[in-house]
């Protein structure tokens, strides 16, 4: 008779590994599929400053000790990317890439979500080669050069803060007049001599073969053209979802996100979501923490 | 075997000289998703013993990761007689780590 879960976590990044805690705390057998590396997006920060209760921490230190809780408590971890899940009554039967299926009472999906590409040509190409998605990973390779950073959100203003530090200039290149993250970072920016805010402005053309050389902006107002030479660029412009292999046990918004509350229940009985793959306004480690507690909670709460 | 740490030194001795195939893991302290690849590294190594599997800190090693175009870490870099036959960049999950390290 195969093993049967008491609940199955999609996803081990922040949300379903605090799922993971609640689900073992509340005496439920949970398994967590992993299709990558547990920690997620959180392991590409370099410094973590806004967590309640930890004045400072690196991404994947946080990553570290929540594996370390929830395996701790018993939660179990295979490496393996769930493709589908199918209803079968009371069961739920989540399929993985590699051919295997595992059953159980509740699902949560914590999916989370992926770095949005620029969508340029020769983005694939130039990747490694001075186009980046993790400025802790690669900024040090870019000391005392000139780099750039796509984007308007907390991750680029904290990648901008990262590379003011190492490299001699970092220009910010963001579409709006204004950025969309912490204003505190904003002004600490914008007080650096080494940091060059370039707003209104579109990333357009990728420049330079094998390396990456310069980058081509466009003014979104006055659709004036600017060639600035940099060694390096690093994407920071979003997250996309990637649901749609559950859309047969999930609503997905527009966007691809999966639609639910704060409560994380989808409609489904037996199906929870969980984190930044949900529908919501802030995605933060400390709201993907809340949805992992609701979420597993809702689950115990429905079995048995 | 586990993996051993190698430096610009003996870089030549133990990856290009090598008689095995080498896979080279390059890192970074500062490097949060190396530290993460890292064990996964070192579990494959123990279980392929027929590769040869090590560890190049590109701040230690910097003429290293300079002459192999290494500008984006983790970076997995595998070499047969001395030559590049494959690379992988970024971090990635326990079986494409086996493959590539099996040169599937």
């Amino acid at each position: 008779m195969a093993e049967v879960w008491d609940m199955i976590i999609i996803g081990a990044g922040p949300a379903g590994m605090t799922a993971a805690i609640y689900g073992q705390r509340a005496g439920r057998k949970t398994l967590l599929l992993e299709a990558n590396m547990y920690g997620g997006q959180i392991i590409n920060t370099p410094e973590i400053e806004n967590y309640p209760g930890i004045k400072k921490t690196s991404g994947a230190e946080f990553a570290q000790e929540l594996y370390e809780q929830a395996t701790d408590l018993g939660a179990q971890m295979i490496m393996e990317k769930a493709v589908s899940v199918e209803e079968d009554g009371d069961i739920k039967h989540v399929h993985t890439e590699p051919g295997n299926t595992y059953d159980g009472k509740t699902v949560i999906i914590a999916t989370g979500a992926k770095n949005r590409p620029l969508g340029l040509d020769r983005e694939k190409e130039l990747t490694g080669a001075g186009i980046s998605y993790c400025a802790t990973c690669d900024g040090m390779f870019f000391r005392g050069k000139d780099v750039a950073v796509n984007g308007g959100g907390n991750t680029a203003l904290g990648d901008a803060l990262f590379l003011a530090q190492i490299c001699s200039k970092v220009y910010i290149i963001h579409r709006r007049d204004q950025f969309r993250g912490d204003k505190s970072d904003v002004e600490k920016l914008a007080s650096l001599d080494n940091v060059e805010f370039v707003l209104n402005s579109n990333v357009t053309k990728l420049i330079g073969d094998p390396k990456l050389e310069a980058v081509e902006v466009t003014d979104s107002k006055t659709g004036e053209k600017r060639e600035i030479p940099v060694s390096a660029l690093f994407v920071a412009i979003g997250q996309m979802p990637e649901n749609k292999e559950f859309s047969n046990v999930v609503k997905l918004d527009q966007k691809g996100y999966v639609q639910a509350g704060e409560d994380c229940l989808t409609g489904h009985s037996g199906i929870f979501t969980a984190g930044d793959c949900r529908t919501k306004t802030v995605r933060q480690l400390t709201t993907a923490a809340a949805d992992g507690a609701v979420a597993a909670l809702a689950a115990s709460g429905e079995i048995d | 075997m586990a993996a051993v740490n190698v430096t610009w030194e003996n870089f030549e001795d133990e990856v290009l000289k090598s008689d095995k195939p080498v896979v080279v893991d390059f890192w970074a302290s500062w490097c949060g998703p190396c530290k993460m690849l890292s064990p996964v590294v070192d579990q494959v190594a123990d279980e392929v013993p027929d590769v040869k599997v090590v560890k190049v800190n590109v701040d230690e090693s910097e003429p290293v990761a300079i002459k192999y175009n290494v500008a984006s870490i983790p970076c997995l870099v595998r070499f047969v007689n001395g030559e590049e036959t494959g690379r992988s960049v970024g971090v990635i999950p326990k079986p494409q780590v086996e493959k590539f390290v099996k040169g599937e």
